[in-house]
């Protein structure tokens, strides 16, 4: 199949702090790449046939298109904000669709039975009532006014509270969460999920944090979000039909996939299709 | 208290938490930065273990690097009933696993390394040595069954079992399938089911277990 309008999109591809000299060769949509760093230390990457890619590098990692970008990455302005931490979580590969990885990440009906006893617990499994739209100014998936209460919310979190959350899809493979900040309560967390698509079924995933906590050492910060996301990993590669549904056909949704309905709705509207499926079989 | 050297991703650290959780020992838990930091390859983790892998269990003047010792000194300390009694061919049937475990390890365990954090590999022969031994691993559950026995060396678990466990229970993660193994399924039920079981990432709850939800409303 042929790619379209997701060629021309950003997507990451290595930590830059990880990067050397020999480079890391990876895949992107199907076309073989290489993640160097140049001689003057600068991020470098290069097609199958040699040819320079467009690169950027923004939020620890380094970020590359096959085509010709018609947008500046997306802005997360909190990556600019003093007294914040960022964690590179670390690549995790997937055996699943990049734009199935982008939804589960904005699903919260999960987790009392995914992340049972950190992001959620039985009996409290109702999502409640909560707000979504695509700004068309930013041409972004918004979801606001997300509420779920959360045993342990986050590393800093001492115990049980009712976490507030912003979810927000900046890309066709990029999502941004924003969550009560226990120890800040007037600042919000920043956790992402950036999705390398390697082909329309496979995906290396890399979470990145920005966040205000002073005391957790980052070892336990980076443990804490890859056993988060390792607890979604095996769900996700057992969903079917593996590439993610664009056609309802026999998929009933209910009040609380409304981020998932409009992420869908806003990926066709774009043609974002790599990795979908069109037609319900 | 005993320290492990841990990563809660590793399903060789997560036996050690996992007979310490049966065994009701309290472990002081120390996280190593494995991925993406590599961290046990580091000078202070290479002084304490030259392999280079982890768990470390340091208790005093005891320092172990074999997750499979580090079971056998967990359960002698706590609960001798998870060793071999004295009958020989239990004694030899524990040893035999806790043998056969390092198999799972390099097979299943690299197939997992490879497929989740890129590590390099030969991925056709890491899961087609770690097919060959979850073969090995349900008949032998099924002789067990044959004699009269729920586990791997015994009818109570024992050290073996957990030995084997978890890179079996990971095999999905690495692109192997339990499906087709009925004996390892419901052994792997068995263990889930223990009291005091804990769980790690890729390694769910068995559901049926929590409380019923309806009940706990009622009685609160």
């Amino acid at each position: 199949m042929t790619v379209g309008p997701m060629f021309d999109e950003w997507y990451p591809v290595g930590i830059f702090g990880q990067l050397d000299a020999a480079g890391r060769k990876t895949m992107l949509m199907g076309e073989p790449i290489v993640v160097a760093r140049d001689d003057n230390g600068d991020a470098k990457v290069t097609d199958g046939t040699g040819r320079s890619l467009p690169v950027c590098v923004r939020y620890g990692h380094v970020w590359t298109s096959l085509g010709d970008p018609k947008k500046k990455l997306f802005a997360i302005p909190e990556a600019d904000q003093p007294g914040r931490r960022f964690v590179d979580v670390g690549v995790v590969r997937v055996r699943c669709s990049p734009l199935r990885a982008v939804e589960n990440f904005l699903d919260i009906a999960h987790f009392p039975f995914v992340h049972t006893d950190i992001l959620g617990a039985e009996p409290h499994t109702e999502v409640q009532a909560y707000k979504v739209e695509i700004r068309e100014d930013v041409d972004e998936v918004w979801a606001t006014q997300v509420e779920f209460y959360q045993p342990q919310a986050a590393k800093s979190a001492s115990g049980g509270i009712t976490t507030q959350y912003m979810y927000r899809v900046a890309g066709p493979t990029s999502t941004v969460l924003y969550k009560t900040c226990p120890p800040r309560p007037s600042e919000w967390d920043v956790i992402t999920l950036f999705v390398q698509p390697l082909a329309e079924d496979l995906c290396d995933v890399w979470p990145w944090m920005a966040l205000f906590d002073d005391d957790t050492p980052m070892t336990d910060l980076i443990h804490f979000q890859q056993t988060i996301f390792l607890q979604d990993r095996s769900i996700l590669e057992n969903q079917v039909p593996r590439l993610l549904p664009l056609d309802p056909g026999m998929e009933m949704p209910t009040r609380a996939d409304l981020t998932s309905v409009a992420y869908r709705r806003w990926l066709k509207r774009h043609n974002f299709t790599y990795g979908a499926q069109l037609v319900a079989q | 208290m005993m320290k492990l050297y841990d990563y809660i991703l590793s399903p060789s650290c997560y036996k050690v938490r996992l007979m310490a959780a049966l065994t009701g020992t309290t472990l002081d838990l120390r996280a190593v930065d494995f991925h993406p930091g590599l961290e046990h390859r580091g000078p202070e983790l290479l002084a304490l273990n030259p392999a280079g892998s982890i768990p470390i269990l340091e208790d005093g003047d005891v320092l172990l690097t074999e997750s499979s010792a580090m079971l056998v000194y967990l359960a002698a300390k706590a609960a001798p009933d998870w060793l071999a009694g004295s009958d020989a061919k239990e004694a030899a049937r524990v040893q035999q696993w806790l043998s056969f475990s390092g198999r799972l390890t390099s097979s299943l365990g690299g197939a997992r390394l490879h497929e989740m954090l890129l590590r390099p590999g030969d991925i056709g022969a890491l899961q087609s040595s770690g097919i060959a031994a979850l073969r090995e691993l349900e008949l032998g559950l099924v002789e067990q069954a044959e004699r009269g026995q729920k586990f791997l060396a015994a009818d109570r678990p024992t050290v073996a079992d957990i030995a084997c466990f978890p890179y079996v229970a990971l095999a999905p993660d690495g692109g192997v399938s339990l499906d087709p193994y009925p004996a390892i399924r419901l052994w792997s039920r068995r263990l889930r089911s223990l009291p005091g079981f804990i769980e790690m990432p890729g390694i769910h709850r068995l559901h049926e277990l929590k409380p019923e939800p309806q009940l706990e409303k009622s009685e609160t």
